[in-house]
């Protein structure tokens, strides 16, 4: 059983094309350890392997696959880490999820989450946290935590989750998978309980780079029902480089240096494989993103703004949690939400509130918005002369649980580094770099719209150069 | 005349929402329906379902440009939907996808009455309360229906350039006839695929300082929508010449007591925080659609009032009468298309008679008269092969029981008489017989005697007899002529 366990997904799903494998055998081993896990990375977990359903014949082989809870799939719990979706079961699937399906993959569970996506270490679940498989004293990082902790514990060959300002980059990093957030309107987000719509993307956790690709390559397409999706320009290929010839990496000041706060031991990851990058060819210079450091501060108001109109559909009227109001509507909606939404929701939901209100609007939601073009702006500049820009994906690596749950602004400074790939709406892929204090690093390479294939093709060389051990966590 | 004292005039714009006739809903596939079992016609998206997402309906745009362009608004090539926050049962999202600072169109004129702006959105669901209250609160229980949530909805808003209960009320009709040939929606105020609310303020005569205005809603009729304006016009009138003021507020009209009541404000006092709608692109009219919408642009009752008045010589007023009520038009044209000879103008004033005798909410065409035979009559008329009195009593029959109205003249022998042959002469003698002393007067010069004179002939000739014809044959035989 170990055996089928350390295969790749991409491996598993060849094995089961080639009729090597069982597709079902593979499934149940899969989702035997999801069952049996004790880190809560699932909130739902299939109660048994599908019918013999011609898996071979599929591109993905039948390949089990985990789902962040807040995809909808059709009968099955889809609660977006909340307790006033508690049981809820939707009566249809998102986009992305049937695509995947559609190509032969085949859904294992549902992973925990920070509650509607809202959090960089999976402590607000309304299910409980998840425990890092590296250190179980730690965070998983979020929002897709249970994604990253499930790939990384062998819990699941790979698994989808988005990002929204990091929510795959980052539990990838503090767990030591690869995740891409792909370009905005790549993936369709119809079906995907909403964050923040304009930030919101779908994306894989993987074991490899290649897996990656894989999974990426069924996700993407433009979907008639969602309008801000595109049409991909060309297709996902699987990685084949195996050096960086040619290839221009751009290491921003405004965020590795100082005002990052990145610790010591994830400096000293980064810049290894920086200068291992340059021995496989690539050059390496800094290059700048003067508004990247105001990054945060118009994120955390342009998400928590659509944010507060997203959650607002949550009212007890229709589906989830509703409290009795004493035939007052008001007192209806008041309390139903004070029970069923989590303190960080609440705050986000009043941020938002507050951001788009009268006589606020302009100050707050309109400079934010300047700021986000500003930051595409950079971006635009600095692909000019780089090909990819490099960072650390986040400034730590996986923090103990409860170190950070006093301090919001703390725990908002994690996503320093990803979110302004996030306000521009570009790809960005995180893979596993090397550990500090035993614990993994994640290394973050973004590039210009619709560069997944070049993002791929060096985050595949740079993996078979550093060589990353992920096998500690799967036991 | 009921109008308000002449020292104030009244301001009025009007807020009309126009259900657009298209196959699905504005954001989804539902169909759009009417009269269907409750929320059988739903789906994610318009259940506000988490993680649906709302696709803009093309068609729904198509009519939104083609109704800018009817009225000479400015189209916005690029265009935003904004979500509109407010928690309410009806409104399945918690915000309605709405427009806001850059509605699809600006500016134009319909009529004497400048258009503000018109941009799409969504409707809201159907609420049902029950309980005496006949609102949320107090309801025993309140019931939701989907199947309205979600129907493509143009709002249009007007200058303030209405001034009284009539005009506020022609123009509603004028601006229903428009959309109605457009296509674009069934209009019916009824059910609701039009409806209407006012802003109404007053001010001194003379002044240009508009006063406070309040908002008037609930006017499900042409009529309610006439009282319920005269009825404020009137109320504010009142405050303001009892010293107090006029206070902003939105107010509910009830059309069997007449009377209006504010609403509760708790459930209407909003911060909207409007903000672009990141669930969808912005909305683009390219050169393509705009032409597209101008070839589907049929004649307008506006333009076709200055073709009849221009082409067809019809004076202003009826031109308009025939033009903004389409059936109308549609009738008139098809009888002078069948009547090559037909005198455009006499036609055109037989058409009111015709309405006279079968309502004016029915359509002419779908009455026994034939467009055809009433070009006939008017011939008829014009050539006095019957005279006016006899042709009234033709149409008569002619709605009764249609049929030609050569046949009903001939069977009736109503052929109009005029001069020796038909021996009108001959009675034009008797009735000089039979009041003497009005014929003197006549031949005194009083010609206001001659009434009786021409009455007698034309009872004595059973209308056939042309009044204007016996009048002239009268002062001939009296050497008045």
């Amino acid at each position: 059983m170990s055996e089928l366990i350390s295969l790749t997904a991409a491996e598993a799903a060849a094995a089961v094309r080639a009729g090597e494998l069982d597709a079902r055998e593979l499934f149940e081993a899969y989702r035997a350890r999801a069952a049996a896990e004790n880190l809560n990375a699932f909130t739902w977990v299939a109660a048994e392997a599908p019918e013999a359903d011609g898996a071979a014949d599929t591109p993905l082989g039948g390949v089990p696959l985990a789902v962040k809870d807040l995809f909808c799939t059709e009968g099955v719990p889809s609660q977006s880490g909340s307790r006033i979706l508690e049981g809820y079961r939707p009566p249809y699937t998102a986009t992305v999820v049937e695509r995947l399906l559609g190509a032969g993959a085949r859904l294992l569970g549902k992973t925990n989450q920070d509650e509607f996506a809202m959090g960089s270490s999976n402590e607000n679940s309304a299910f409980g946290p998840v425990h890092n498989p590296w250190d179980r004293a730690r965070v998983p990082g979020g929002s897709s935590g249970g994604s990253a902790a499930a790939v990384s514990a062998g819990l699941s060959p790979w698994a989808i989750g988005t990002d929204t300002g990091g929510s795959i980059r980052q539990p990838a990093a503090l767990c030591g998978v690869v995740g891409l957030k792909p370009t905005y309107g790549a993936c369709s987000r119809y079906g995907m309980i909403a964050f923040a719509s304009s930030l919101d993307q779908a994306g894989p956790l993987t074991r490899t780079v290649t897996d990656a690709a894989l999974l990426l390559s069924h996700m993407v397409g433009r979907d008639a029902r969602d309008a801000t999706s595109v049409a991909f320009p060309g297709q996902i290929e699987l990685p084949r480089a195996e050096d960086l010839k040619g290839v221009r990496l751009g290491v921003p000041e405004e965020l590795v240096g100082e005002a990052g706060g990145v610790e010591p031991g994830v400096r000293r990851r980064f810049e290894e494989t920086l200068t291992l990058a340059e021995r496989l060819g690539a050059t390496v210079e800094p290059c700048r993103l003067p508004h990247a450091p105001h990054a945060l501060a118009a994120y955390y108001l342009i998400a928590p703004a659509e944010a507060s109109a997203n959650l607002a559909r949550f009212d007890g009227v229709r589906y989830g949690l509703r409290v009795n109001g004493d035939a007052d509507l008001v007192a209806m909606y008041e309390r139903t939400r004070a029970a069923g939404f989590g303190a960080e929701v609440k705050r986000r939901i009043m941020l938002g509130t507050y951001a788009l209100s009268s006589g606020y609007y302009d100050a707050y939601y309109g400079t934010a918005q300047k700021v986000r073009t500003k930051i595409a702006e950079d971006f635009r500049a600095a692909f000019a002369r780089f090909d990819l820009i490099a960072t650390p994906t986040s400034p730590w690596v996986a923090f103990e649980l409860g170190a950070k749950t006093t301090d919001p602004l703390a725990m908002y400074l994690n996503d320093f580094c990803t979110v302004p790939m996030s306000l521009a709406g570009i790809p960005a892929l995180s893979l596993p770099c090397g550990l500090s204090e035993g614990l993994p690093v994640g290394f973050q390479l973004a590039g210009p719209a619709f560069s997944e294939n070049r993002l791929l093709a060096v985050g595949h060389a740079l993996e078979q150069a550093i060589g990353f051990d992920s096998g500690a966590a799967r036991r | 005349m009921s109008g308000p004292p002449a020292r104030y005039e009244p301001v009025i714009g009007l807020e009309i929402h126009v259900q657009l006739r298209t196959r699905t809903k504005m954001f989804c596939g539902c169909e759009v329906t009417f009269g269907e079992p409750p929320n059988t016609r739903t789906c994610p998206v318009c259940l506000g379902l988490p993680g649906a997402l709302p696709v803009a309906n093309e068609r729904a745009v198509h009519y939104g440009v083609m109704i800018g362009v009817a009225l000479g608004c400015e189209i916005a090539q690029r265009s935003l939907f904004h979500r509109k926050n407010y928690f309410y049962p009806d409104n399945p999202k918690g915000y309605q996808i709405s427009q806001y600072d850059i509605p699809l169109c600006r500016g134009g004129r319909l009529g004497d009455v400048r258009i503000h702006r018109v941009h799409l959105e969504e409707d809201a669901a159907k609420l049902t309360h029950e309980g005496h209250s006949g609102r949320i609160h107090g309801a025993e229980r309140t019931w939701v229906d989907f199947n309205r949530c979600g129907t493509p909805l143009v709002e249009i808003v007007t200058e303030p350039d209405i001034h009284s209960p009539e005009q506020a009320r022609d123009w509603l009709s004028l601006l229903r006839t428009t959309l109605r040939v457009l296509g674009v929606s069934d209009v019916d105020m009824s059910q609701g695929s039009l409806r209407c609310d006012a802003n109404v303020s007053v001010r001194r005569a003379g002044t240009s300082e508009l006063g406070t205005k309040t908002e008037l809603k609930n006017m499900n009729s042409f009529a309610f929508l006439e009282r319920g304006v005269r009825a404020e016009i009137a109320r504010q009138i009142g405050l303001l010449q009892s010293g107090r003021g006029v206070v902003q507020e939105t107010l509910h009209y009830d059309p069997r007591a007449d009377r209006l009541t504010p609403l509760r404000s708790k459930e209407e006092a909003h911060d909207y925080r409007y903000f672009p709608e990141p669930d969808l692109v912005p909305l683009v009219v390219s050169p393509e659609m705009l032409a597209a919408a101008r070839r589907d642009l049929p004649e307008l009752p506006a333009d076709r009032a200055q073709r009849f008045e221009r082409e067809l010589g019809l004076p202003a007023d009826r031109a308009r009468e025939l033009a903004f009520r389409t059936e109308l038009g549609d009738y008139y044209e098809s009888a002078l298309a069948a009547d090559g000879d037909a005198d455009p103008v006499a036609l055109a004033n037989w058409i009111p008679a015709l309405v006279e005798r079968i309502g004016s909410d029915v359509d002419p065409a779908a009455t026994k008269v034939t467009p055809a035979a009433l070009a006939t009559l008017a011939s008829m008329v014009s050539a006095r092969e019957v005279s006016r009195d006899a042709a009234r009593e033709v149409l008569t029959r002619l709605v009764e029981e249609g049929g030609d109205p050569r046949a009903i003249v001939e069977r009736e022998g109503l052929g109009a008489i005029a001069g020796e042959e038909d021996g009108l002469a001959e009675v034009i003698e008797r009735a000089l017989a039979a009041d003497p002393a009005a014929a003197e007067q006549v031949r005194a010069g009083n010609m206001k005697a001659i009434g009786p004179l021409v009455g007698f002939v034309m009872r004595e000739t059973k209308g056939r007899a042309e009044g204007g014809e016996v009048t002239r044959l009268i002062r001939q035989r009296l050497g008045l002529a």
